[in-house]
Order: C-alpha cells, then sequence, then structure tokens
C-alpha cells in the first residue's frame, strides 16, 4: 500500500496544511472586511452588523481576562469532549460499529464506582479514605470488562457483518437496557463523586493577568494533564504494542486481519474494555465537575459534534474536534448567545461541525470517501 | 387453506402491478378498516383509547414519514421530534390566528410549514451521507428543540410555557380541546392516519418512490441513470417532515391536549421513531405500523401487564425494569431479525401460502 503511494511526486505543502493556509486566508480576509466595514462607518455601533460582527471582537480586546477565561473552560470542555469522542472512535476503527451507548458507559462506569463505594463504605463497614476508593475504581474496571465480554459475547458476536443503523440501534438498545440497569442497581438519585478520594486535587487558584483575573479550578488542570497522558498512552499502545497492532489491523481491513490469524472476538472485547476505561476516566471527570447522574447523558451527545467534525475513524481528529467544539462552543455563548436569548450552547456544536461539514464531507481526519459504481 | 391464490388470474397490466394482488389481502385490509373504524370506538375502554390508539395513530403518521426518508430513501434522520414540534406549533399558531377556519385544515397544512423547515435542514444531505448525516441532522433537533422554549411568540407568550389546545368543532361536535370525547378524537386520527397512509403508499409505488428508492440503493448510480438527486433528496426530507409535521399536530392536538415542547419533542423521541422504522421493518408501510404499535404498546402493556401476570413491581422500579426490557428486547429483535417485524409478516403469509407444504 505504502509502495504504491510513495512513488507520487510530494507536493511543497502537505494537503492538510494547503488547506489550513486557504481557511486563514478566508478568516483573514473576513477580519479585514469587518475592520474596513466598521472604520467607513457603514456598520455603525448598536446595529445589528456591528452587534454581531464587530462588538464581540471588541470585548474581547476590551476585556481579555475574560477571554482567557472563556478559552481555558473551552479547552477542558473540549478535552472532555475529545475524551468520548475518543471512545467513540476507538470501538468504531476496530468494530465498524457506532456505538451511541459510550455517552451511557461514562454514566454508568461513574456510577459503578462511586455505588460500590458507597456501598463498601457504608453498607459493609469499611472505612472511608483512598483504600477504599481504589478498590471501588477496581471494582469499576472490572465492571467495564465483565460488559465489553458480555457486549461481545451478547450483541457484537450474533450481528457481524450487519448493516451500520442496524448496529447503531443495537447499541442504542444496549443504552436504554444500561440505564435501566444503572438505576435499579444504584438508584436515580445524583450522587456526588468521591473527588478527594481518589486524590485529585480540588479548590482553585486565582491568577492576575492582562489586568484582571483568572479563575483556575485545579480539577481542570488535572482532568487536562491526566487526559493527555491517557492518550499519550493509548497512542503508545497502539503503535508499539503487539495487541495495539493487531488493533490497527482489524481497523484497516477486518478480512485481512483474520485471514493472518487475529481473533476479532478477542480484538473486539479489548476495544470495547479500552473504551470503558477511557469512558471511566471521562466518567470521573464530569463527574467531579457536577453530580453523577443519567442527565450527564446530554454530554454523550455533545460529543457526536465534535465526530463528525475528527471523522469517524481518526484518533487525532476527536482530539483536535473535541478542543475546536469545546473553544468554539464557549465562545459563541459567551460572546453571541446573549444576542439569541442565551442557551445556544445546545444546538451551536452541530452548527459548527454542520459547517465544517459542508467543505470537507468526511470530517477534519476522516479518510477519504471514494465512492465508486 | 383459505389463503390461496389459486384461480385469481391477472389479465392485464394493472392487475400485475397492484399493490394488494391477492384477493384475501383486499379483503382482509377492508375489515381491518371496517373493524377499525366500526368496532374499536364503541368496544374498546377510555383508558385503551387514550394510552394506546391515539399515541399509536399519532406517531404512525410519522413512523411513516421517516420511513420514506430512511426506509426508501436511505437518509437517515435524527430530528423528525423536531419536525413533529414545527407542525404542532405551526398548528397552534394558526388556529389562534385564524380561529373560524376548521382545524381540521390547519393540522393538514401545518404540515407543509414543517416541510419548508425539513427542507432546509435537509440541504446537507446533499453532500453528508450515512451516520454523518445521521449526526448532523441532530442539528435540526437541537436548534428547533431550544427555538420552542427560546420564542415566546411561538407559544403566545403564555407565561407556563406551553401550547394549551383551544376547542375546536366540526359541525358543532368538539373535536380538540378537553370536551372532545375520545372516540371523535380516535376516529379523527383514524381518518387523518388512513389518508396519509394512502397517500404515501402511491407516492412510494409511483415515479418519485422509484428515484428514492433508486437514491437508497446507490445514489451515485442513480444520478447518472438521470435521476436529480437534489430534487430527490430534498423531495424525500419534504415529504418526510410534512409528515412528521401532521403526526406532531395530531399528538398535541388529539393526543396530549398540550405540550410542552422542551420535553415533548426531545430527542428521545425522535430515537424512539427511528426504532419503530428500524424494528418495523425499513422500507415498508405495514412495518410502519407494526413499529409504531411495538413502540406505543410495549411499555403500557410491560408496566400493566406485568402486575397482571404476578410479577409484583412498584412503580419506580418498574421504570427501570421496562427501560430494561425494553433495550434487551430490542437487541433480541434485530439479533433475530434484522430486518424487522415486516419481515417476519411476510414470511408468516408465505408459509400460510403454501401451508401445509414446507415450499
Amino acid at each position: 500500500m505504502s509502495a504504491v503511494t510513495s512513488t507520487a511526486p510530494k507536493p511543497m505543502l502537505s494537503p492538510a496544511m494547503m488547506a489550513t493556509v486557504k481557511v486563514l486566508g478566508v478568516f483573514g480576509a473576513i477580519a479585514l472586511a469587518i475592520v474596513l466595514l466598521v472604520q467607513s462607518g457603514a456598520m455603525p455601533k448598536g446595529s445589528i452588523g456591528h452587534k454581531v460582527l464587530a462588538a464581540p471582537f471588541i470585548d474581547m480586546w476590551d476585556l481579555p481576562d475574560l477571554l482567557v477565561q472563556t478559552l481555558w473552560e473551552g479547552l477542558v470542555a473540549g478535552v472532555l469532549y475529545a475524551l468520548i469522542a475518543l471512545g467513540f472512535v476507538l470501538i468504531f476503527k476496530a468494530s465498524g460499529v457506532f456505538n451511541f451507548a459510550q455517552g451511557i458507559m461514562v454514566v454508568f462506569s461513574a456510577l459503578t464506582l462511586v455505588g460500590s463505594y458507597e456501598i463498601m463504605t457504608q453498607r459493609m463497614g469499611l472505612p472511608t479514605g483512598v483504600a477504599v476508593a481504589i478498590l471501588a475504581l477496581i471494582v469499576a474496571v472490572a465492571t467495564m470488562f465483565v460488559l465489553a465480554w458480555l457486549v461481545e459475547r451478547i450483541v457484537l458476536r450474533p450481528l457481524v457483518n450487519q448493516n451500520e443503523i442496524i448496529m447503531l440501534m443495537a447499541t442504542v438498545g444496549l443504552t436504554y437496557f444500561l440505564i435501566g440497569f444503572g438505576e435499579y442497581v444504584f438508584g436515580g438519585n445524583p450522587k456526588v463523586m468521591i473527588t478527594a478520594e481518589l486524590g485529585l486535587p480540588t479548590g482553585n487558584t486565582q491568577f492576575n493577568i492582562l489586568g484582571g483575573r483568572v479563575n483556575i479550578q485545579h480539577l481542570d488542570v488535572a482532568a487536562a494533564v491526566i487526559a493527555s497522558v491517557m492518550i499519550a498512552g493509548l497512542a503508545f499502545f497502539f503503535q508499539y504494542t503487539r495487541i495495539g497492532r493487531a488493533l490497527r489491523a482489524v481497523a484497516d481491513s477486518h478480512k485481512a486481519a483474520l485471514s493472518v490469524g487475529i481473533s476479532l472476538n478477542q480484538i473486539w472485547v479489548i476495544v470495547w474494555f479500552t473504551a470503558g476505561i477511557v469512558a471511566l476516566v471521562t466518567g470521573i471527570m464530569w463527574g467531579a465537575r457536577s453530580d453523577v447522574s443519567f442527565a450527564l447523558e446530554i454530554i454523550a451527545l455533545k460529543a457526536l459534534p465534535v465526530l463528525i467534525l475528527g471523522g469517524f475513524t481518526s484518533v487525532p481528529g476527536a482530539i483536535v474536534g473535541g478542543l475546536i467544539i469545546g473553544i468554539g462552543e464557549k465562545m459563541g455563548e459567551g460572546y453571541w448567545g446573549p444576542l439569541l436569548g442565551g442557551g445556544i450552547e445546545t444546538w451551536l456544536a452541530y452548527v459548527i461541525a454542520l459547517g465544517f461539514l459542508l467543505f470537507r464531507p468526511q470530517g477534519l481526519f476522516g479518510e477519504k470517501i471514494i465512492e465508486r459504481i | 387453506m383459505f389463503y390461496r391464490e389459486t384461480g385469481q388470474f391477472k389479465t392485464n397490466y394493472a392487475d400485475d402491478m397492484a399493490i394488494f394482488p391477492i384477493r384475501q389481502d383486499r379483503i382482509g385490509l377492508a375489515l381491518i378498516l371496517a373493524f377499525a373504524f366500526l368496532v374499536v370506538p364503541f368496544v374498546t375502554s377510555d383508558f385503551t383509547l387514550k394510552t394506546i390508539m391515539l399515541p399509536f395513530l399519532a406517531l404512525s403518521v410519522a413512523v411513516i414519514g421517516l420511513n420514506i426518508l430512511t426506509g426508501y430513501t436511505g437518509l437517515i434522520s435524527l430530528g423528525s421530534a423536531g419536525f413533529m414540534g414545527v407542525g404542532a406549533y405551526a398548528c397552534y399558531k394558526l388556529t389562534t390566528i385564524f380561529p373560524e377556519v376548521n382545524i381540521l385544515i390547519w393540522i393538514f397544512v401545518s404540515g407543509f410549514f414543517a416541510a419548508a423547515v425539513g427542507v432546509f435542514f435537509g440541504l446537507p444531505s446533499l453532500r453528508i451521507k450515512g451516520l454523518y448525516l445521521a449526526v448532523a441532522t441532530l442539528a435540526a433537533q437541537f436548534f428547533l428543540q431550544w427555538a420552542f422554549v427560546r420564542i415566546p411568540w411561538l407559544f403566545n407568550y403564555n407565561p407556563s410555557g406551553a401550547i394549551e389546545v383551544p376547542l375546536r368543532t366540526l359541525f358543532g361536535v368538539p373535536i380538540t380541546g378537553p370536551t372532545a370525547s375520545l372516540e371523535v378524537k380516535y376516529l379523527i386520527c383514524l381518518c387523518f392516519v388512513v389518508g396519509m397512509t394512502w397517500l404515501a403508499s402511491n407516492l412510494v409505488h409511483g415515479r418519485i418512490g422509484r428515484s428514492w428508492m433508486a437514491v437508497r440503493d446507490m445514489d451515485i448510480a442513480a444520478e447518472l441513470m438521470g435521476i436529480k438527486l437534489l430534487n430527490a433528496k430534498l423531495m424525500a426530507f419534504a415529504v418526510s417532515s410534512f409528515y412528521c409535521g401532521v403526526s406532531g399536530a395530531l399528538f398535541v392536538f388529539l393526543y396530549l391536549g398540550g405540550a410542552e415542547a422542551g420535553t415533548e419533542f426531545a430527542i428521545r423521541l425522535s430515537f424512539l421513531i427511528l426504532f419503530a422504522v428500524i424494528i418495523g421493518g425499513a422500507g415498508s408501510m405495514i412495518g410502519s405500523f407494526l413499529g409504531a404499535g411495538f413502540i406505543v404498546a410495549l411499555p403500557t402493556i410491560l408496566k400493566f401487564g406485568l402486575p397482571a401476570i404476578g410479577i409484583a413491581i412498584t412503580g419506580a422500579t418498574a421504570e427501570k425494569i421496562v427501560l430494561m426490557i425494553i433495550g434487551a428486547l430490542t437487541i433480541y429483535l434485530l439479533i433475530v431479525e434484522p430486518h424487522g417485524l415486516a419481515r417476519i409478516w411476510q414470511i408468516m403469509k408465505q408459509k400460510l401460502r403454501v401451508w401445509p407444504f414446507p415450499y
């Protein structure tokens, strides 16, 4: 495969860089146009054009500390979206299943962690503290493994080679099952994440920069660091280990992987388990920022625009997409939201993703779609 | 035995192309219709009419609509609940602005508003395909849901933020609002469902339907054969959204009698409708009804049927168990018959035709 492609002469800039240059050029032209419009007096202050096109940028310039704060919040949200999207991508690459249940797995794993901690400390009389929290973590990891194994056995194996929409519907069924099961076992009340017990930092620090104050939660820093470490770890795992190579082979072609003796069933368990671990980490982070309950389900839907933006099959795409959506969403809500009455966060992410998709239908990093008759 | 086509000869092309070529099918359909019109409203209890029949009829229109888009044209949409909401709000605004025009006309007309919105949100389908499109249509869902809550003009600045269905009459008989009887609502719904099904059936068996199916099977090949993708896909979105819109108006005006959009037309309903299409059988009219019946009846049957057969469950636990069973049953059905209930129905008919022989 690579031998064929390498014979083609290399262009000066890679296509991705060319695209970046083009996009930057377009943005620059738009910015110039806005400045010209404002300066020439074609858009007086208070007009709709001024409110939409100029005022938010003037605000950003005037209050840089607020801008930094918004960017930081967007970055943290983006990292967490990226984590959920990463779980989707792992499963989609290896098994071609669009796993709608990933968001529920996030909640379910976090609920297992908190719920088992509660059961151990309250009903079994174990002391609260780090040791039991780690025990609960082990229980949660084990649960995710059992879940991965069961999903492979009960859902994936009989449905192998079915149409993608049928697989999607099966994972929607799995979603309903997990919601019912989770609420049945652990109760429907929102729970508080055991942040301190897991050794995660709490509290916040304020920085005085740019003539203002920027507030940074320690937990968010930890989230960003842990997410980066995990992504690096996953990249290492995929690149350099035996199983990682097998996973990449399966992602490339199921049939070819089977023919060289890679067990698809085993790979699927591993992939679903990895996605479960990613879900658990995401669940801990999200749970620490708000309560752990199935209301978190809505964040799973937030990962979908990230996914179409980055492409279903690309890990870097999930990360870059997550950051774009996270930052874009917070900026949009903060600076343009009030013009529309607020709450635009619910759909802005989709519109951003749609805007990108109209120019690149396969996502930013997705494989080029080649269609043949 | 009784289901034999022996002796029924096709002597012209019209007979050969008939949707129901077998006489027993036509008799069966007539019997079902007669039963639905003449027996059901007078025999079934108010409870059954209210919790099963009305939502079943209202939703089956939306399921037919999504089936046209997903089953016949191959475009997956997760925005159906949003389009239903457009229909409901359009109908509400129209009937409060022009109260003298009959509500039945407005229920029908509100579909056109939904169709216009649907065409707009269907534009990306020209470039995006498959699951990417499914996610892209979520933009419609979330944007519309946001609009229903944030634009007070849509619910006439009602402080509760909800639609309250006014009293409207037909020939002096109240058909919407709190005083309308369930039987009347049922019959109105049924008339709409029969009319819309007839329309949809003719559409999908005609030139337009054939172009939709060509697009579904392979859109590039369809384009090469001279089908204009722009027209075919947007037409599918328009018709589908039209059906969803009418369904939404029926759902609010005849079934719910009032609605808060943030809760009624949420993403969960969109999934439920897609669910009904897949479980019922994509690309099949009868499948739409089987699927709609499945999603409406199953929760009710589980909630009230399980205690009846001796499995005692309290209200709160019931909902969780019902969710688990729905999830498990869905996966089971998909494993057993990925082509849906319509396929099972077809197999049963085939078996009946050759009974008592295996083939």
